[in-house]
């Protein structure tokens, strides 16, 4: 917060502002467990179901093992999530007034870039 | 729609990895409860995301209902061209938001984007936008919940009033328990699972037609032709899939549509306010716009893939109209196991729609509504409260707007085109009173109020047959257009004849008045160079032009 150049107010928005020091934002989890849990809960289901495709399933995906492969991607994807949180864990907030971070402070690649 | 031939072969576990999804989506829900105790932990999260997961939930409140469906039947029917929607149509538009814009939305600590009306105009500006988002807002959650309904009802066979209410009780409770945080969760994690159901069909349909160039043969060989794979080439005359110029194209969608809908649309901005600071609120649509840039891959191209693969594809009613390109794939290609994931993939895709339509409208009635109209002054738990009434009524009236859909859906697309009109209005005085101090109060409301006349009378003299357009699409270019033209004669006209606004009043709320501070509240990772959101956003822009040039 910064008071040199403070600009103009407005009693229902600074009224915001003010509860916003009660804010439980904080406490917020990691996204990114969640993400990593259901795709590795979905990693294993479908890699196993491709183990065991029978020979008319994989004719139908044209002759790929769509479902051995797509599970292996998305238990490596999930896999990969997990370690990123495990690595650069949420930082707790630093100090009373300032906000909480729930986010690895490095934010902008591996989620966005890597997809696709 | 009677769905018989759409129907997916779903086995016992395709029907686990769905509710394996529901149950997560609902736990999402109420594991956000324990974050809230403000009503900014409720509608905005508590200022508090960082930047990747605001981002990914802006790109996916957008990948609802008429997207993922609407843009594969787009790319069976117009080809290659249906790019634009995301290159010039979205990309531009997410940058500039991000770098100009976001800057004075965040800046000002508004809470939504009427909000800002009223700090930069006055109260009744405020009143009219307030009014018509709310109401846009839950008309068009109606509408996704139709076509959500629609599509299990096609899919796996459920009856309508079923997939109705089983759709709309999933986003109620995560929403009314988790706010917005929920509904943000819930967004980042539908983004990937959407993406998880639709590459498997992707990869698969480019196998059954032998890969990019066997594709690309076909595509010759069909109806659309060679015009199919190319988005500029044939735009010097309306003589092309689309049937739109490319004056049409660089100014009417790529500016004025698609500025509109992503700089004001608070469905969508509301994700980039409920960032952390400055930085990542400015990163979010820059952030979302690079899986906007390949988001076509899989969407674009199963819908080539379903013109030269599926017979008659494109039939004006039935199974095979081009609505139903990637459902006809999912059932030809896709053995159980992935089949679960892409079912999965395709409802979160419309629970990410509705659930955008829901976190906004019970925002805006809350914040700029109730508490700015009706109840002032009372604490802050009670807005909050009013926040979950809000978010309750506003599915239930989804209901009841879904079930008026079932009959009239082409009613409901008449309602959605309208609401697209509303936008251009919006974003000219919004962009004009962002930037000409000048303008003022009277002059705002005006504009948007005669604006919005303007387009509006438009769209009803071309429905009405009094005047002509070749289609739908050239008529929203010029609708749009000619609403842009009106605010900015409405405002330069009427801006001398009525009192300025003190420039104290202003600070922080137009370009040139100061009051922002783009590096008050920087975090220390947010100085490395490749968090810049000018740099990320101008490498997002050049991406988008060099994508075009193998299908120039």
């Amino acid at each position: 917060m910064d008071n040199r150049s403070e600009p103009a107010r407005d009693p229902l928005v600074t009224a915001a502002e003010a509860e916003q020091r009660r804010s439980a934002a904080a406490r917020l989890f990691d996204i990114r467990r969640v993400i990593g849990a259901l795709f590795v809960a979905y990693g294993i289901i479908v890699t196993l179901m491709g183990v065991f495709d029978s020979q008319a399933e994989i004719d139908k995906a044209e002759g790929v093992r769509i479902n051995l492969w797509s599970g292996l991607a998305m238990l490596a994807f999930g896999l990969l999530m997990l370690l990123w949180q495990w690595l650069r864990p949420a930082e707790p907030p630093a100090e009373p007034e300032e906000r909480g971070v729930i986010g690895p402070p490095e934010d902008s690649g591996p989620g966005s870039s890597k997809i696709g | 729609m009677d769905g018989g031939g759409l129907r997916l072969n779903m086995n016992a576990l395709d029907y686990a990895l769905l509710g394996l999804y529901f149950v997560t989506v609902l736990g999402v829900g109420f594991a956000a409860r324990r974050a809230i105790r403000t009503s900014v932990d409720f509608f905005l999260s508590g200022r508090s995301l960082p930047a990747w997961v605001t981002g990914l939930a802006f790109v996916s409140a957008n990948l609802g209902a008429l997207e993922i469906i609407g843009m594969a039947a787009n790319g069976a029917q117009y080809g290659v061209m249906t790019v634009h929607y995301y290159w010039i149509g979205a990309v531009p538009a997410m940058v500039f938001l991000g770098i100009v814009m976001m800057p004075f939305y965040y800046g000002s600590k508004v809470r939504s984007v009427p909000e800002y009306l009223r700090l930069r105009f006055n109260r009744p500006t405020h009143l009219l936008n307030a009014i018509s988002f709310a109401v846009a807002q839950v008309l068009i959650a109606g509408v996704n919940l139709y076509a959500l309904a629609l599509v299990m009802q096609a899919l796996l066979g459920w009856p309508l009033w079923v997939a109705i209410v089983v759709g709309a009780a999933i986003v109620l409770v995560y929403i009314t328990i988790g706010g917005l945080s929920g509904a943000i969760y819930n967004e980042v994690l539908q983004f990937f699972v959407i993406l998880a159901g639709l590459i498997p069909v992707t990869v698969i349909g480019l196998v059954k037609v032998g890969g990019v160039s066997g594709l690309m043969d076909a595509v010759r060989e069909s109806k659309l032709g060679e015009a199919g794979l190319h988005a500029w080439q044939d735009t010097g005359s309306t003589a092309n899939p689309l049937g739109a110029h490319w004056i049409g194209i660089v100014f009417g969608l790529g500016f004025v549509l698609s500025f509109g809908y992503w700089t004001t649309n608070f469905a969508e901005v509301q994700r980039a306010l409920s960032a952390k600071n400055m930085s990542a609120a400015r990163r979010t649509p820059i952030i979302a716009a690079y899986p906007k840039l390949v988001i076509p891959a899989v969407t674009v191209i199963p819908g080539l893939v379903a013109l030269v693969t599926v017979q008659g594809l494109g039939a004006p009613s039935g199974d095979l109209q081009y609505n139903n390109a990637i459902p006809l794939l999912m059932r030809d290609l896709l053995p159980n196991g992935v089949l679960g994931v892409a079912v999965t993939g395709l409802l979160a895709s419309f629970m990410a729609g509705m659930a955008a339509n829901v976190s906004g409208f019970n925002t805006v009635f809350t914040y700029d509504i109730w508490q700015a109209y009706v109840r002032r002054g009372r604490p802050d738990d009670y807005y909050l409260r009013i926040g979950r009434y809000a978010t309750v009524a506003a599915v239930v009236i989804g209901i009841g707007t879904a079930f008026i859909a079932a009959g009239f859906s082409n009613i409901m697309n008449y309602i959605q085109a309208l609401f697209s009109l509303f936008n251009a209005p919006l974003f000219a005085t919004f962009i004009i009173g962002m930037f000409w101090k000048r303008m003022t109060a009277l002059a705002g409301f005006w504009s948007l109020l005669l604006g919005t006349l303007a387009a509006l009378l438009t769209y009803l003299l071309y429905k009405g047959g009094v005047i002509h357009f070749n289609s739908d699409l050239e008529e929203s270019f010029w609708g749009a257009g000619i609403a842009f033209v009106t605010v900015a004669v409405v405002a330069v006209i009427l801006t001398p004849l009525t009192a300025p606004k003190r420039d104290e009043d202003l600070r922080g709320l137009v370009y040139g008045t100061g009051g922002i501070d783009l590096k008050a509240d920087v975090l220390a990772g947010d100085t490395a160079w490749y968090r810049s959101p000018v740099l990320l956003g101008v490498i997002a822009l050049a991406l988008a032009v060099v994508l075009y040039i193998p299908v120039f």
